[in-house]
């Protein structure tokens, strides 16, 4: 055991950390809406490219810096510690370049990976239906070959929760191509152009007021036998490959970010004279000693995947604590806070209604005590009824 | 950066899962649990594969392993809730290492590290100690030690200069006493008592740890055989989710515990805090889990057969032991307006 870093990793820290302190984002912009700020993050992810900060963990050859996993997680708490705004081709740089990477053709790699690195195209995800949320297996969005035009896809269905749908260019997109067999087997994972006609994006107003998510409204939509990625009937594996992206790196980043809030969180109790009520003490050390676990359960996750190759029950359990723990946070933060956190606009309403969707995100946490009772404790899987 | 174990620490580990998975089975265990005593065999042969002073420097008898180590060992005899005073004795040669004097060390240390010497530590207020784990044994053996924590400060005396009277825990699988002492009695223990208390907060935390993971491998087992209504009750999600429930609390009290142990090998500035959270965390995990345990198995688990019950009545102890989960919060918050241990620097 040896919670140090080494030389190469202490360098990497210091390296980025400079960067960061010397090239601060631009101020987030105040006015312009939703609009601005997206504008405002995909500048920053130009000046991280420019850089070569965009994605330090993908490898050389596709214009990152081969970063080890240890440097992967030291990257995202220095961008969560530097409170820098998040990259705007999140997607594309977690999950879709990745996927790639596994699948991809040398074509698919030519083309698509120097554009998401840059921002210049964006992605967004195309799994969640209306009827398929943790079920999502059980999808119904349909690609058909279309007869009048060989080597063509004609796609028709609804997509939800899509993130930043109305600024990409290319939807990570499963859907069925096969009703004959078991719903895992029929489907297939493709990349749509999302500026076509056949594809409609309406945003989804969420409980804070604004639009991060949007619905997808696909009517004939067209795509090409090239942009298939993995293979027809491959989709459920290809899309595990994104799925399982999506939990690794981004944890830490939002470990730092819970960290942060609680500093502040703390910071206000000992100006109310609330950290001398044994009460609220009892509270914040609790919410202290969660976030310490779950910085060490994150980083005991990256010794198992180094050590072993796969990821140990530690990246379920790290998301359930983090998304119950933050949720704990806000609302303690209210109490303490005091009237400014239930006033529409303010940073801490919008952290304490935010937080509501982390336990259904990426996951809902019924899902993941699912995932950890029947593959982590091999307990039987409850018998569903069709 | 590497959260694992040592090759080293893993061999311990397997050697001790080995020795104990025979040497210590429910029906040995429940035998002393009834008959109110140690297992003598097997606490001889854990003193001359030289357990009890794992952590003690070299100089002293001890192998000079280290707290990671002795955390292996804790947990593993934590697991099987081995009837032997493993962890008194521990318990004070820690204080004594940590926060004696080089006479006191010497004196002491060499029969507690070989265990020929039995100790036992007592939290005393006006120099009497209620529920001193270990207390009645070390009474009864020859040369037995006792250390008593009273508010900032401790002192060590031998048991004979103390009134020992034996008294009967939750748990049996431990003597226990109420010792009593005049106020002068003993040496004071002039070092840094705090730090070396710490150090004894993350041996009981980790004995927490592998108690929980084995009540959670029990209530896995039973949930898995037993039928109702003609599937496994494990199948249910109101028994699989709080199955994993125990296992984020087991986790949770793992983690923290793994970097205490290692804080106070390496980083001893952050010692203080990183025992706090292990001890407050395992404390609790201690308690749900082998509460869960309980649950999970039904009306079976309250039987006194099942032996979860051994399980959940170590929990109790060490969950009180030197402090409970709500006191070492309290001290987490009071340490809360210092820097946060959270980020490099």
């Amino acid at each position: 055991m040896d919670l140090t870093f080494n030389e190469r990793e202490l360098a990497f820290r210091e390296e980025l950390r400079g960067w960061l302190a010397q090239n601060p984002p631009v101020p987030e912009p105040t006015d312009g809406g939703e609009d601005a700020h997206y504008a405002w993050r995909r500048d920053w992810q130009r000046r991280l490219y420019d850089a070569g900060w965009a994605a330090p963990s993908w490898p050389a050859e596709y214009g990152g810096r081969g970063a080890t996993l240890t440097e992967s997680a030291i990257y995202f708490e220095e961008i969560g510690r530097a409170r820098v705004p998040m990259a705007a081709n999140v997607l594309g740089l977690l999950l879709g370049g990745p996927t790639l990477m596994v699948w991809g053709t040398d074509e698919q790699k030519e083309r698509y990976l120097a554009p998401i690195l840059s921002a210049e195209e964006i992605w967004c995800q195309g799994f969640s239906e209306p009827d398929a949320g943790s079920d999502l297996a059980a999808l119904k969005t349909r690609a058909v070959r279309d007869p009048a035009h060989p080597g063509e896809w004609l796609v028709t269905g609804q997509k939800v929760w899509t993130s930043g749908a109305q600024y990409s260019k290319w939807c990570m997109l499963v859907a069925r191509t096969d009703s004959d067999v078991p719903k895992h087997k029929g489907l297939t994972y493709f990349l749509m152009d999302m500026e076509q006609e056949g594809v409609q994006v309406r945003p989804l107003r969420q409980i804070t007021g604004e639009a991060e998510f949007n619905e997808l409204f696909i009517e004939q939509a067209r795509i090409p036998e090239e942009n298939v990625v993995g293979g027809v009937g491959n989709g459920w594996k290809v899309a595990l490959t994104t799925l399982m992206n999506e939990r690794a790196g981004l944890g830490f980043a939002l470990q730092v970010r819970l960290r942060q809030l609680l500093d502040d969180t703390i910071a206000s109790a000992r100006e109310n004279g609330l950290l001398e009520d044994p009460l609220y003490a009892d509270a914040l050390a609790e919410l202290h000693i969660r976030c310490e676990a779950i910085r060490l359960l994150a980083w005991k996750g990256l010794t198992d995947v180094e050590r072993y190759g796969q990821p140990g029950p530690e990246g379920s359990l790290v998301k359930w604590l983090w998304s119950d723990t933050n949720q704990r946070l806000t609302q303690l933060a209210a109490d303490i806070v005091g009237p400014q956190a239930l006033t529409a606009g303010t940073a801490w309403s919008y952290e304490l209604l935010r937080a509501r969707g982390n336990t259904i995100e990426g996951g809902t946490t019924e899902v993941l005590k699912n995932i950890v009772a029947e593959r982590v404790l091999g307990l039987p899987r409850m018998k569903v009824t069709a | 950066m590497d959260f694992g174990l040592s090759e080293d620490q893993r061999e311990i580990q397997r050697t001790a899962r080995e020795l104990l998975s025979d040497r210590a089975r429910w029906e040995r265990v429940r035998e002393h649990a009834e008959n109110r005593r140690s297992d003598e065999a097997l606490w001889k042969e854990l003193c001359a594969l030289g357990w009890p002073g794992i952590a003690v420097a070299e100089e002293y008898g001890g192998q000079g392993l280290g707290a990671v180590a002795q955390s292996v060992l804790c947990e593993e005899l934590g697991r099987v809730v081995a009837p032997v005073p493993f962890l008194p004795t521990v318990l004070s040669a820690t204080l004594i290492e940590h926060a004696g004097e080089q006479q006191q060390r010497e004196r002491w240390l060499p029969g507690l590290a070989s265990g020929e010497m039995l100790g036992a530590v007592g939290v005393a207020r006006d120099g009497v100690a209620e529920l001193v784990i270990g207390g009645a044994e070390t009474g009864a053996a020859q040369g037995g030690v006792i250390v008593l924590l009273e508010g900032d400060s401790a002192r060590v005396l031998s048991a004979a200069e103390a009134d020992i009277e034996p008294v009967d825990a939750i748990d049996p699988t431990r003597s226990a006493a109420r010792v009593s002492t005049d106020p002068g009695a003993g040496e004071a223990l002039t070092g840094d008592v705090a730090g070396a208390v710490d150090r004894a907060l993350i041996a009981v935390a980790s004995e927490l740890v592998g108690v929980s993971e084995r009540a959670l491998e029990m209530t896995l087992e039973y949930v898995k055989e037993r039928r109702q209504f003609g599937v496994p009750v494990g199948s249910y999600q109101a028994v699989s989710h709080r199955c994993a429930q125990m296992l984020l609390d087991t986790e949770k009290a793992r983690s923290l515990s793994a970097f205490a142990a290692w804080t106070a090998d390496a980083d001893p500035l952050k010692l203080a805090e990183a025992a706090a959270m292990a001890k407050a965390a395992a404390s609790d995990a201690g308690r749900e889990v082998t509460a869960g345990a309980i649950q999970a198995h039904g009306g079976i688990g309250f039987t006194w057969e099942a032996d979860v019950h051994w399980l959940y009545k170590r929990a109790q102890i060490d969950a009180a032991w030197l402090g409970g989960a709500k006191h070492h919060r309290a001290r987490v918050a009071a340490m809360l307006s210092a820097v946060s241990a959270a980020i490099p620097t």
